[in-house]
């Protein structure tokens, strides 16, 4: 469990590590290293050059943005779950950092070092998604925007191409008045989940789902928005009987296979009731007024 | 006499250095010059080795040597079996390296000696081995039937040993039966995951003749012994040391693991130190593992629920070799009818060879398959017979009145029949029953039902035959200079405490405070013989050894004494680290007796002046050194336990299931253990409480996921689901001290207790929350989300 040998380079500004990434096609980037150092040291991922970005300009801070906050390529976990202004704006986000591994690797992970490994149950990609989210990649050939659901391609697979760096992730802050809940089942605390589920929605004066969001991490190879639950569920008084149809059009995302720690059928058993709790507990917390 | 320090909640020696990081783990050991080595290890479970090509991988710089079966001398030979037993077929042990064929995913095939261990992995990336994979069969009842593949050609039918033990007359018992219950319960394999991997580092001075090996190991002796015996050079020699070690749990009592001998080899051969770190993906591949067993057992009981027979017949994985013979299988059959009566007993095992690490005992040793048998057979007469679940065990205890119990037939695994020697069986069951809240549970049940709640009791009884022999010894002095005790003893520590119990036992006789008693265990200079720590052993026979050993000093202390105070023996008492006439002020520290207790004490300090005060003006009349005496306040003495000694204990819980997440939470675990008189009740609390936590790992989490190829899935802690801090619940540990009468102390061993019971424990409490929804059986652990979904699905739910 030691690294084959490797080059080293801490560029100082953006535009020196993008030269570096580009010229070398085995390069690969250093942020928390919470992934990459242990998938070196099983020998798993043999990058012939890591470029240490911690030291680049520009690349730390979270901005909370009127409409979004944004979190920029150096920001820890941590940070991210214990910044005020974040936890402010939207304080589902501190509930969802609570479920990120344990606080030693929180200090140390970056979030969207996370994003970029796209672990398919990993809490930060189904944020991501779950809020309709973005990315910046920045190349050679300069910046581009690309939403959650286009940047997360695959298992541990994303749009970013190789010679990129992802600059920084741009999280919506839900409209006023949304509820949110997240939660995921774990075989252990702080465990990649075997699923997880989050929600927002607003409820309109009848308590009917006026808007609603719900997004799953854990079943497939990438986070899935829950688009034909959201369908069923806008509009309607999330009743059992709504919530039962959701779960049922749910269910058939599963594709992740049998693995010794669950099963597809335990995995959808587990989706199916945390669809249910999850958007229980976002109506409550809508209706009580407070997100949380 | 001082404050009784046994028995007493004394804060461990050894922390202070732990704790501020000084501990001194073999990686931590400086020796200059040292090389680092990696082995190359096979990629298939069962593989004939056409070839293996080492050019390119010597060739590569910092690449000191590499060695293969053909490099090795004398050790390219199978390694020892340390316990035979005649009902053995075939067995067979590892070689260091292979030779022809691979026997499981990890074996050793070459080592790389290089000047550190990235360079060392590069070389053993560099070898290129030729294979030619063979079939495998990874299930035990497969792997017996005719026709399966073959995991040793010289081992038919892959069956390492089959053994029947007969107690009492149990074909009669289930033709008079009024109840018949057979149920089948299976327990996975895991591991001990020690914090510490194995690990071993090796100097040979050419100068002196003599090898220094710091060896991670549970049994320094016996590796002594070994090593000198298989590189011919004399036990004098061979120096071991079992410096800080960091956990054991069994794993590290396996001698030999092919680095043992093969990092000496290296050391010597190449005449600079040699080190092997092994690294955690290492321990899960290469170092031994235990618990896989099938058992199909049945109880033969009276309408009143009194078990007049057991039955159980059972296979257990023994992997590849079966260096420890059947050591596991037989500590499991030996257990298998627990704190009962059940005076009729027929047991078969059947150990398979599979292609995987061997299986040698990890701390439980079979006993917590043979509890998880037992007890869920009791759980289903009980509700077969419409019986309380504790009523049903009150019923068959064996009473206080009733030891020793023996059981004519069953030989232990110290090879002598099952007496279970003392214990307040039913006693520590209404003790659990009643910090539970037994009582009131149903109730609670209810209640939390209407919440949407599933809550359930779970319920387990347990003993353990503790101590084994054969034997061992202790040495005490009392330093002539400071007045301090040192106290050296055969076996070693992995963390467990024994510098402090055996202070604490050491202190009572000598009067002194446990801090001033200096033990140094796991270093054969410090002692020369004895066997090793396993088996709950240590406190009871080496702490039996050094209690013998104290009392011999402390007389010879106030024989000294006395005549150094001008009194009789009887009037001389050992307290606060001197002699004292009792009832006066008059005293001499022991320090001062010990140097007066040297005729030749050059007067070097104050403490030899003093004592110079004391020579025995008496004594003119012979040699200085009396006929039969020996200078000094010290003594050697052993303690050889005339049978294993039987703790016990009653574990109860209160568990929560969510139906949607299938997730188990323990929302109350109580546990009643009795290990008879307890030196030290922290200490022993800090072993339950990490027995119970590696239960619940065993119960919940921890199975090695080894694949139909032979591949294991999870060797890392990324997916080996060992639990964490926050998967263990608080739990209320209660004692009970029913002394053994087998030993001085009253001792019982309480090293491997507290796993024992956990997995029934939480089976009995998952299958009673939810047995609200239908009728679901859990009798397969470690019990997983899954299992507990697909449960939930046949029933409907």
């Amino acid at each position: 469990m030691k690294p084959s040998l490797f080059g080293y380079r801490a560029p100082k500004t953006l535009d020196e590590a993008i030269t570096m990434l580009a010229s070398d096609a085995d390069a690969a980037v250093l942020a928390g290293g919470q992934s990459l150092l242990p998938a070196m040291n099983f020998r798993l991922a043999n990058p012939s050059l890591l470029i240490d970005i911690q030291h680049v300009e520009g690349l730390r801070g979270i901005s909370v943005e009127k409409d979004r906050i944004v979190v920029r390529a150096m920001v820890r976990h941590r940070e991210f779950e214990l910044d005020p202004a974040v936890r402010a704006a939207n304080p589902l986000i501190h509930e969802v950092m609570q479920h990120v591994a344990h606080v030693p690797i929180r200090n140390r992970g970056t979030v969207v070092g996370s994003l970029c490994h796209a672990d398919p149950s990993a809490e930060m990609p189904l944020l991501l998604t779950l809020l309709g989210g973005s990315v910046i990649a920045q190349g050679p050939q300069g910046r581009r925007e690309i939403g959650a659901e286009e940047f997360f391609t695959s298992f541990l697979s994303t749009a970013r191409r190789q010679d990129e760096i992802i600059v920084e992730a741009r999280f919506p802050t839900p409209r006023a008045g949304a509820g949110a809940a997240f939660d995921e089942v774990t075989r252990r605390h702080g465990d990649y989940a075997l699923a997880a589920v989050g929600c927002v929605l607003t409820l309109d004066a009848q308590d009917k789902a006026a808007t609603i969001q719900l997004a799953a991490s854990g079943i497939a190879d990438k986070p899935l928005r829950l688009k034909g639950a959201e369908a069923l569920l806008k509009g309607s008084a999330l009743a059992t009987g709504d919530l039962d149809a959701a779960v049922k059009a749910s269910l058939p995302l599963v594709t992740q296979s049998d693995e010794a720690n669950a099963s597809v059928s335990f995995r959808r058993r587990a989706l199916g009731a945390l669809i249910r709790r999850m958007v229980v507990k976002a109506a409550e917390r809508a209706r009580s007024g407070s997100p949380q | 006499m001082s404050t009784r320090s046994f028995g007493a909640r004394v804060e461990r020696n050894v922390d202070p250095k732990l704790l501020r990081g000084e501990g001194a783990f073999i990686d931590d050991i400086p020796l200059a010059n040292v090389l680092h080595t990696a082995f190359l290890r096979s990629p298939h479970a069962r593989a004939r080795i056409k070839s293996i090509d080492v050019r390119a991988a010597k060739q590569h710089p910092g690449v000191v040597a590499v060695y293969t079966c053909d490099d090795i001398g004398v050790l390219d030979m199978a390694m020892p079996l340390l316990i035979p037993h005649p009902c053995m077929k075939n067995p067979q042990t590892q070689r260091p390296l292979a030779r022809d064929e691979v026997h499981y995913v990890g074996q050793t095939i070459a080592m790389v000696v290089a000047v550190d261990r990235y360079t060392a992995e590069d070389g053993a990336g560099l070898i290129e081995v030729e294979y030619e994979p063979l079939p495998v069969e990874m299930d035990m009842e497969k792997a017996l039937a005719p026709g399966a593949p073959l995991v040793h050609e010289k081992a038919p039918g892959n069956l390492a040993a089959h053994f029947v033990q007969v107690c009492g007359k149990p074909d009669d018992a289930f033709a008079r039966a009024e109840h018949i219950v057979k149920i089948r319960v299976q327990v996975d394999r895991s591991t001990a995951a020690p914090m510490e991997c194995r690990a071993i580092a090796a100097r040979w001075d050419a100068v002196s003749g003599e090898l220094t090996v710091w060896d991670g190991t549970q049994a320094p002796i016996s590796v002594r012994g070994g090593l000198a015996s298989i590189f011919a050079l004399d036990e004098d020699k061979v120096r071991v040391i079992a410096p800080d070690v960091g956990g054991g749990f069994g794993q590290k009592v396996l001698f030999f693991y092919p680095d043992e001998l093969l990092v000496p080899m290296a050391a010597m051969q190449l005449g600079r130190p040699v080190k092997y770190i092994e690294d955690r993906r290492e321990n899960f591949l290469g170092s031994s593992q235990e618990r896989t067993q099938i058992h199909e057992i049945e109880l033969a009981a009276l309408k009143t629920g009194e078990v007049i027979g057991l039955r159980d017949s059972f296979l257990h994985d023994t992997g590849a070799y079966i260096p420890y013979g059947i050591a596991v299988a037989q500590v499991a059959s030996t257990s298998i009818a627990g704190p009962y009566r059940i005076p009729n007993i027929w047991v078969e095992f059947k150990a398979v060879y599979t292609p995987t690490v061997q299986v040698t005992p990890y701390r439980g040793c079979g006993r917590p398959q043979a509890c998880f048998a037992v007890e869920r057979a009791m759980d289903q007469l009980a509700e077969e017979l419409g019986l309380d679940r504790f009523e049903i065990r009150k019923r068959n205890f064996i009473g206080v009145d009733q030891f020793p119990y023996e059981r004519e037939g069953l030989l232990f695994a110290d090879g002598l029949k099952v007496t279970l020697d003392s214990g307040q069986y039913a006693k520590a069951l209404g003790m659990a029953a009643d910090a539970l809240g037994a009582s009131s549970f149903a109730a609670d049940q209810a209640a939390a039902r209407a919440e949407g709640k599933y809550l359930g009791l779970g319920l387990a009884c347990y003993v353990e035959g503790t101590g084994l022999g054969p034997y061992e010894g202790g040495h005490v002095r009392i330093h002539p200079i400071t007045g301090k005790v040192y106290v050296n003893t055969g076996l070693s520590t992995q963390g467990q405490g024994h510098d402090t119990v055996f202070a604490q036992i050491v202190s009572d006789q000598l009067g002194v405070k446990p801090e001033d008693v200096i033990v140094v265990e796991g270093d054969t200079k410090a002692f020369d013989w004895g066997v090793a720590t396993f088996a709950s052993r240590a406190a009871v026979v080496s702490g039996n050894a050094i209690h013998k050993t104290a009392i011999t000093v402390r007389k010879k202390t106030i024989t000294a004494a006395a005549n150094m105070l001008e009194v009789a023996e009887d009037e001389v008492e050992l307290r606060d680290g001197a002699a004292w006439v009792i009832g006066s002020n008059r005293f001499v520290p022991l320090a001062a007796v010990a140097t007066a207790s040297n005729p030749l004490r050059y007067a070097f300090n104050e403490a030899a002046q003093a004592a110079t005060q004391f020579a025995p003006a008496s004594k003119h009349d012979g040699p200085p050194l009396g006929e039969g005496t020996a200078p000094g306040l010290e003594a050697t003495d052993y303690y050889s336990p005339p049978a294993s000694t039987w703790a016990y204990g009653v574990h109860a819980a209160i568990v929560e299931v969510d139906p949607g997440t299938c997730a188990v939470k323990i929302r109350k675990y109580i546990c009643i253990h009795d290990c008879g008189n307890m030196i030290n009740p922290m200490i022993v609390e800090g072993q339950v409480m990490g027995g119970i936590a590696q239960g619940i790992g065993g119960a919940l989490y921890e199975r090695l996921d080894y694949q139909p190829d032979g591949n294991l899935a999870n060797a890392s802690f990324m997916d080996f689901l060992m639990p964490y801090a926050t998967e263990i619940p608080d739990v209320k540990i209660l004692h009970l001290e029913t002394p053994s009468p087998l030993n001085p102390l009253g001792v019982k061993g309480v090293g491997e207790a507290g796993c024992i019971a956990v997995g029934a424990v939480v089976a009995s409490g998952v299958e009673d929350a939810l047995k609200q929804l239908g009728p679901m059986k859990f009798r397969h652990v470690p019990l997983t989300p899954t299992m507990i979904s697909d449960a939930l699905e046949s029933v409907g739910h």
